[in-house]
């Protein structure tokens, strides 16, 4: 199971990342998760939303260059430890983590971690067969 | 002293005379030794023996770039390459450089075309004289260097770059003349006072300045911080390189050897003469040359001519600072740049052809930097970093040993290059020139 994420180039100018939220918050879409890799000159943000198609749209028609990429949300006990085994799980499965980032969910005690794997597939294969907590879109619908 | 005073203070019909019998022999050794120029000659229906002055002149055909991209690398010789003793590679417009080649007496007219220009800006047999345009491919290095030595100075091949050992040699050999770009001059100067070494006090006292365009005003600053006379040299790689027109010391225009290089100053549209002193594209002749002359080439610069005799005696016309091109090609540390490189470089890369930039500036140093701003665009966007980043590493690579100067990359958002109706400025120039 994967969901998508949205990827949004920037360049490293001042106000720049609060005109994205902008963009989306004023299509009513609500961000899950967010994190920026940069360089000196660029950056790219990288989240996952509630309504990936509506934000992809939104963004293109606001000139913005962003793509789509499948990633895995996997859920984690929000307790000491609890990533280190998902990591050993995912080691022993030989899936190279490309990146990842996450994110601690309010209401209960759990924690969301992002994965972007080499091999997405069979990153969610090896997940699911261990009996870690895949997250679906709709789950992140609810959040 | 003037080099070649018989020639460079020959009044006007001595001169028309030697133009005249040189390009007679030069529209023949063009028809017989070279198929491009025959066949120019053929379409226009003109035939060597109809050339029976420099005045028909006007019936020849021009010579641009292309012709020589086109014949790359050695088609437009006329001498063939066993009888070339030398070759010279610049920038060509896209694709494949640029390619000239000297015979030995190609050579000497070099050297001696030197002489006069070294003399013209005040040099004097015994100087010493330190070389710090780069050797190479480029002609501004060895140019110099033959010219020195058929003058008799002594020559110090420093060639471009090292500037902590150009103020050295200059300390410690005491030199008398600089040759270098104006930019490096200036660039030398910051070195220096970051040294400590009081500017004023250089050994240097005359400087010969080129191969880049520079304003009165830069003129100016380094005269002021080196303590120097400086004055312009001009030339391209396609006529000689260095040496087709120098200033002398009197500072109001750059004498043109036009007993070898005879020009014409044209409407670039009409292809017809401009009056005295108006500004038009200037158009040379090589009229001696035997490996690769050429007739009527068009240099693409804009300048203005005078015949005026000059207050130094010499007989020989002078040409206005470069004023401006009919293309788009840029100068950076002396190096020549076309915008259609880089779009070249960048469609190999992506298949189609992003918008794109270059910002040019000069830093507080003197030296030119080329920006080229790249807009990031769906298809080649990645969430992955390091895609990105090879893709700016790849780009700067590629574009670095086409245009053989470095350049910075930068990849920007869509919308960043500036669009005016619609059609995107390539080349935004903050060098205030």
């Amino acid at each position: 199971m994967k969901i998508t994420q949205i990827s949004i180039f920037l360049e490293n100018r001042k106000g720049r990342l609060s005109e994205v939220i902008d963009v989306l918050g004023n299509s009513s879409i609500n961000v899950r998760a967010l994190t920026v890799a940069e360089t000196e000159n660029f950056g790219v943000l990288r989240m996952v939303v509630d309504n990936p198609t509506k934000a992809i749209e939104t963004l293109k028609d606001n000139g913005f260059v962003a793509n789509t990429t499948d990633v895995i949300a996997v859920e984690v006990a929000d307790e000491p430890g609890a990533l280190a085994s998902l990591l050993k799980v995912i080691d022993a499965g030989g899936l190279n983590v490309e990146y990842m980032y996450g994110f601690v969910e309010r209401k209960v005690d759990r924690a969301m971690m992002i994965f972007r794997f080499d091999d997405t597939h069979k990153a969610a294969d090896i997940l699911a067969a261990s009996g870690v907590k895949v997250v679906g879109e709709s789950d992140i619908e609810n959040i | 002293m003037i080099w070649n005073e018989d020639v460079e203070c020959l009044d006007r019909d001595g001169l028309k005379k030697i133009q005249s019998q040189r390009l007679i022999d030069l529209a023949s050794y063009v028809y017989d030794k070279n198929p491009i120029y025959k066949e120019k000659f053929d379409l226009l229906g003109v035939k060597p023996s109809d050339i029976k002055s420099i005045d028909d002149i006007k019936k020849l055909p021009f010579t641009t770039k292309i012709d020589l991209r086109d014949s790359y690398p050695f088609g437009i010789f006329s001498e063939s390459i066993d009888k070339v003793a030398e070759i010279h590679v610049s920038s060509g417009t896209t694709g494949n450089p640029t390619v000239v080649g000297y015979t030995k007496d190609d050579l000497h007219l070099w050297s001696t075309v030197m002489a006069r220009s070294l003399c013209c800006a005040g040099a004097e047999p015994g100087d010493m004289m330190q070389v710090a345009y780069g050797y190479g491919l480029f002609t501004g290095g060895l140019g110099f260097h033959y010219g020195g030595i058929e003058m008799g100075l002594t020559v110090i091949p420093a060639s471009s770059g090292n500037t902590r050992r150009q103020l050295k040699i200059m300390q410690d050999f005491r030199p008398r003349i600089l040759a270098c770009t104006p930019s490096y001059a200036i660039y030398m100067a910051e070195e220096a006072k970051k040294m400590g070494i009081d500017t004023r006090k250089s050994s240097w006292e005359i400087g010969i300045f080129g191969a880049e365009p520079w304003s009165e005003q830069m003129r100016k600053e380094i005269e002021d911080t080196w303590g120097i006379i400086a004055t312009d040299v001009y030339g391209l790689s396609e006529i000689i390189g260095p040496g087709v027109c120098q200033e002398c010391t009197i500072k109001q225009g750059m004498h043109i050897f036009s007993d070898v290089f005879y020009p014409e100053i044209i409407d670039p549209d009409t292809g017809k003469d401009v009056a005295e002193g108006e500004d038009g594209e200037l158009v040379i002749t090589t009229l001696t040359k035997r490996g690769i002359p050429l007739i009527r080439y068009r240099t693409r610069d804009i300048v203005s001519i005078t015949y005026e005799k000059c207050a130094c005696g010499r007989t020989s016309p002078r040409i206005s600072k470069v004023k401006g091109r009919t293309d788009d090609m840029l100068i950076i540390r002396g190096i020549n740049v076309f915008p259609s490189q880089i779009e070249d470089v960048l469609l190999g890369i992506e298949g189609t052809q992003p918008h794109y930039q270059l910002v040019i500036t000069r830093s507080d140093k003197g030296l030119d930097q080329i920006e080229v701003l790249v807009e990031v665009e769906d298809r080649f966007f990645s969430d992955e970093i390091k895609r990105l980043s090879q893709l700016e590493s790849l780009i700067k690579e590629r574009l670095n040993s086409t245009l053989s100067i470095g350049v910075t990359v930068r990849l920007v958002e869509r919308g960043t290059v500036e669009r005016s109706e619609g059609k995107a400025k390539r080349v935004v120039d903050n060098r205030h020139l």
